[in-house]
């Protein structure tokens, strides 16, 4: 039997603004708890919601950055339920009027093919805050730090097919965020999270098989386990001759396995309607045309440039491109060196590893980009060589010099000049004659035997393309 | 002194013929002697009084004064005071103290209003004769076998027994107008939106308003004035010019043209007060009015749409308390749910009760439809009768209340029938409109004096000309100055 | 329209609310006297009604994004049944 994984993701991206959703209270991330919570936080009796303005604002930019219908007039409802960490016992969401209606999203899977994949909706609501459970004499702690964080809840059409596509609608989620500059996308500290609807059913099949709801997903890694966990138990499930129940499931990263919340399935009914104190949000043309104005260039757009523009190979300009800040750095390196394929290089394999060793963000690099295109400048007018470089480029790491600098003080200059190569060409052809003979008998191999000790002599500062020239006019004999 | 109004008192005060704290010590007084017959308030603040006493002297001898400035007033208890209790009249609140003042209190206190106390009311507002108070019931100060109606019962019993001088009030289906009614003083209610809900503790917020109990309809502009206009913390209240509500009160009469619903002759009404009513509009004739009957036809649906809007507000509004960060939380709660169910079956009274359950059955799934946007349906209804109604005419007058203040324990076998006490008030809520009850009979039926009250409904925002035409009639009638032996 | 003593049930546990057995006959009683009070509206035809939800035609006005409050905890708190280390304490949430 072959089967199909559907996947429809809900995403919840916290918006980076600096006040609550409804009250001027701080969303900073980390201070001491319920030292961010106000009175209206509190829900204390009285206090009422005025909405944030640029929370709205970012989920428009959001909604256009998707190329979604803005909601222009959207409604913001009460979601009724008792949670100690929901302070109103109700949650402020949108239900059938949502600031941002349908819209899509450009994902590209690993074979370089690309997939468009529906958004249904993306609202504006409430966070809530946390309840701890270390023991507190047997009782739990709530922190209401969190709740009124705005939040962006992303809805997805179940059009995703198998967990590395939802990891890359992830992914692109995450890019297209941070362009905005709407949300710092961190998902270890909750900044975003993604909630799985997964069902499986026979390939070809057009029904739908009954979906349970993961939550509780906080990293890109997960996101995959989960789901391949998910599928693969309700494909046994089924094969076992069971039927998969409709039920909040709750991933649990440590056992890599998922397990049913039955405590939230007790008749949720969430008794919607329309938030008395707050009127509708209308939208107009001004508001989109300003909103639009300060849309940055987007990820599918940057790329299809940096193709066109520094004609690199779609993958090199995808990589590039899939963050903004990298995107901005590369292009601040090829700006210093003059060259566009070198400078991707640098960038994308060389100081991208450094960053992942080091778990860093471009931001954060120990290199910034005037140092990198400082190097590579070298690189092109063959002040050093390539090999050299990488000397340099580490050296750069422990230190704040700059690559001229480096070149400097550690004597790295490229010898181009003829006199000394040929010097050095005749020191290793009269120290190594039974390699000399080898070579002229017509064992080519040993060529490089003798470039590699010509480097060696001359501590990789030897011209390459001037050595490989002179080292066979001299071999000749 | 006789006529402690408060245009009257704060000519005295302008005068130097008595100082605010004079005034104040007075009427502590006043309440020290009464208030265990009355249980008007649930808490004095004696010692805020006097010290805001002396601050309101202070600043009248700085010639830093308006005309509220050391006028002793008392808060409806639904109102957040600071660092004073705030109990909404709820076993619930029972030790609220609140953290911050509303904006009704704190644009009051800022013009130098002195705070007597907080005054009982039905339990969270959900009531029409003050007897859901977990505080006991009020007494009508007319007949102290009677109720004084509700939910501001505290309130209006207060300004009758003038156990102060003005008092704040609240109005969501007739809260303010109906206790006004039974107790013979004027209760403004301004429209939805006229004036902040923050730090009101809120009832249904679509409804909701606050507004002026008081001894005339020239103390309801004068209150006006400070407490009416914009608040950044209300996204629900309006944001339009706030004009001097005392500027137009001696306007003219002479072309004003009434309205009569024909509905609210219809029966249901008492004969005292529909006779009160018609020598009321004779009145308004003679000040050059025209009267004329008008149509509300959707009006008798008004009390069972409010009957779904205010509990499925409430249901929402009050799950906030739920014992975890103030209020009552239960002894010994099991486990959560436990301290949810008995924390909340406790600390709400019955009434408070079968509202929230309406309201959750009202919101619950699969009812939506028939209950709750019904009743949103049939809001609109009755808000296009108004329109087409003011289309005709500037003023609509009706009875406040089918009959006078009805007794104590007489009303509480069905809820249905206190509900129908609303049936003039509610609509006005509905279509957001202002209103105003004030005097205009004694009845003497029962034994005893009891007050008649008619209800003066203007359009929107038109809270100027309504208590000019208010305060015409009170030129020229005295009901107003009728008061009770206390 | 009447209710049943299940009805109650439901709705009471929706609403959180502790309703006693010797309670719940009355309660019952009394919501469906309420519900039939409110059945009334279903004598009008209202198909082609649209629903109002406030009674003014507004639109919801919007605070610019600046913090304006201060940590008061300590001081909120004071009004709390229970707390310990800054944190509000409720019996135990079990997920």
């Amino acid at each position: 039997m072959v089967w199909e994984t559907v996947i429809g993701l809900e995403v919840h991206v916290q918006l980076a603004t600096k006040s609550k959703l409804f009250s001027g209270s701080s969303t900073t991330f980390g201070a001491a708890p319920n030292t961010q919570a106000n009175i209206f936080d509190l829900a204390m009796p009285g206090t009422l919601p005025v909405l944030n303005a640029e929370a709205l604002r970012m989920a428009v930019k959001f909604g256009l950055a998707i190329d979604a219908e803005i909601g222009r007039r959207s409604v913001f409802d009460r979601k009724n339920y008792f949670y100690p960490d929901l302070p109103k016992g109700y949650q402020v969401s949108q239900l059938e009027f949502p600031t941002v209606g349908k819209g899509q999203l450009e994902i590209t899977l690993e074979d370089g093919s690309t997939r468009s994949i529906g958004i249904t909706r993306a609202h504006m609501e409430e966070d809530a805050g946390k309840s701890l459970h270390e023991d507190f004499q047997g009782q739990s702690g709530i922190d209401l730090n969190r709740a009124g964080t705005p939040l962006l809840e992303i809805v997805s059409e179940p059009e995703l097919r198998n967990a590395k596509e939802a990891v890359a609608y992830l992914k692109k989620l995450h890019s297209i965020i941070r362009y905005l500059g709407i949300s710092d996308g961190n998902m270890a500290q909750g900044s975003m999270r993604c909630d799985a609807n997964v069902s499986v059913r026979k390939k070809g099949a057009t029904e739908f098989g009954t979906r349970t709801e993961i939550k509780n997903i906080n990293s890109f890694r997960f996101v995959e386990k989960a789901i391949l966990h998910e599928a693969q138990r309700q494909i046994d499930l089924i094969e076992d001759g069971g039927r998969v129940v409709q039920e909040t499931r709750l991933y649990d990263a440590d056992r890599d396995e998922t397990r049913s919340m039955r405590s939230k399935e007790v008749a949720n009914d969430y008794r919607y309607f329309p938030e008395p104190d707050l009127l509708p949000v209308v939208i107009d043309e001004v508001f989109i045309e300003a909103v639009c104005k300060e849309l940055p260039e987007l990820p599918d757009a940057k790329c299809a440039r940096f193709v066109e523009q520094y004609t690199l190979s779609d993958y090199d300009a995808g990589v590039l491109s899939s963050s903004r800040a990298l995107a901005d750095y590369y292009e601040q390196v090829v700006g210093i060196c003059g060259d566009a394929k070198l400078s991707a290089n640098w960038v994308s394999v060389d100081l991208q590893a450094v960053l992942n060793k080091q778990d860093l963000e471009v931001e954060d690099s120990p290199i910034s980009a005037e140092r990198l295109g400082g190097l590579i400048t070298r690189i092109k007018d063959q002040t050093i060589s390539s090999k050299i470089a990488k000397t340099v480029f580490e050296a750069m790491l422990e230190s704040a010099q700059s690559a001229d600098e480096i070149i400097e003080s550690q004597g790295l200059k490229q010898v181009t000049d003829t006199g000394a190569i040929e010097k050095l060409v005749d020191e290793v052809i009269a120290a190594n004659p039974e390699q000399v003979e080898q070579y002229r008998a017509g064992k080519e191999k040993v060529f490089a035997f003798f470039i590699g000790q010509a480097m060696k002599v001359s501590r990789g500062k030897a011209n390459p393309a001037q050595l490989n020239d002179l080292l066979r006019e001299k071999l000749k004999g | 002194m006789s006529d402690r109004t408060v245009a009257a008192l704060s000519r005295s005060l302008a005068q130097g013929e008595v100082s605010s704290v004079e005034l104040t010590r007075d009427y502590l007084s006043r309440i020290a002697r009464h208030n265990s017959v009355y249980n008007a308030y649930i808490t004095v603040t004696e010692e805020l009084a006097l010290a805001q006493a002396a601050e309101a002297d202070a600043r009248r001898a700085r010639g830093e004064h308006g005309p509220l400035t050391g006028v002793p007033i008392a808060h409806k208890d639904i109102f957040c005071t600071r660092d004073v209790l705030t109990t909404c009249a709820s076993k619930m609140l029972g030790n609220f103290v609140s953290p911050y003042d509303a904006t009704v209190v704190e644009r009051l206190n800022a013009a130098g209003t002195v705070t007597l106390g907080k005054t009982n009311m039905d339990e969270f507002a959900m009531g029409s004769s003050n007897e859901t108070s977990f505080f006991g019931a009020v007494r009508n100060p007319w007949d102290t076998d009677r109720v004084p109606g509700g939910s501001s019962g505290g309130s209006a019993a207060a300004v009758a027994a003038d156990l102060c001088a003005i008092a704040t009030g609240t109005d969501t289906g007739g809260s303010i107008r109906q206790p006004a009614a039974f107790c013979g003083v004027t209760g403004f209610k301004p429209s939805y939106g006229r004036i902040s809900r923050w730090g009101m503790i809120a009832f249904a917020s679509s409804l909701d308003q606050a507004g002026p109990i008081c001894k005339s309809a020239e103390d309801a502009a004068l209150m006006m004035n400070v407490i009416a206009g914009a608040d950044p913390k209300d996204s629900t209240c309006v944001d339009a010019p706030v004009p001097d509500y005392t500027a137009t009160l001696n306007d003219s009469l002479k072309g004003l043209r009434i309205g009569v619903p024909r509905q609210h002759l219809a029966e249901g009404l008492g004969k005292e007060v529909e006779q009160a009513l018609q020598e009321a509009l004779k009145v308004f004739e003679s000040l050059g009015a025209t009267v004329k009957e008008i149509d509300l036809p959707n009006n008798h649906l008004s009390v069972s749409a409010y009957y779904v809007v205010a509990p499925a507000e409430a249901s929402a509004n009050l799950s906030r308390f739920d014992g975890v960060r103030y209020g009552y939380r239960c002894e010994n709660p099991v486990n959560l749910e436990d301290m949810y169910k008995r924390s909340r079956g406790e600390g709400f009274g019955a009434e408070v009760k079968r509202r929230i359950m309406v309201g959750t059955y009202a919101l619950s799934a699969g009812y939506y439809d028939a209950y709750y946007l019904k009743a949103q349906r049939i809001r609109r209804l009755i808000k296009q009768d108004f329109d087409k109604a003011f289309a005709e005419v500037d003023v609509i007058i009706g009875p406040t209340t089918p009959h006078t203040a009805f007794k104590v324990g007489e009303k509480n076998d069905d809820p249905v029938t206190m509900y129908l006490e609303d049936i003039y008030t509610i609509g006005v809520n509905l279509a957001g409109l202002p209103g105003v009850s004030i005097p205009a009979g004694l009845s003497s039926t029962s034994g005893k004096r009891l007050p008649i009250g008619i209800q003066l409904v203007g359009s929107d925002f038109g809270e100027a000309r309504l208590l000019n035409v208010a305060h015409q009639f009170q030129q020229h009638t005295d009901w107003h100055l009728q008061r009770p032996e206390v | 329209m009447a209710l049943a003593l299940s009805d109650v049930e439901k709705i009471a546990h929706l609403a959180r609310l502790h309703i006693s057995t010797e309670d719940a006959q009355e309660v019952t009683r009394r919501i469906s006297s309420i519900l039939e009070l409110i059945d009334q509206m279903q004598s009008v035809d209202t198909a082609n009604v649209a629903p109002l939800a406030h009674p003014f035609d507004a639109v919801q006005r919007l605070r610019p994004d600046e913090v304006t409050e201060t940590d008061q905890r300590d001081y909120l708190q004071q009004i709390a049944p229970a707390t310990q280390d800054g944190l509000y304490l409720v019996p135990k949430v079990i997920e």
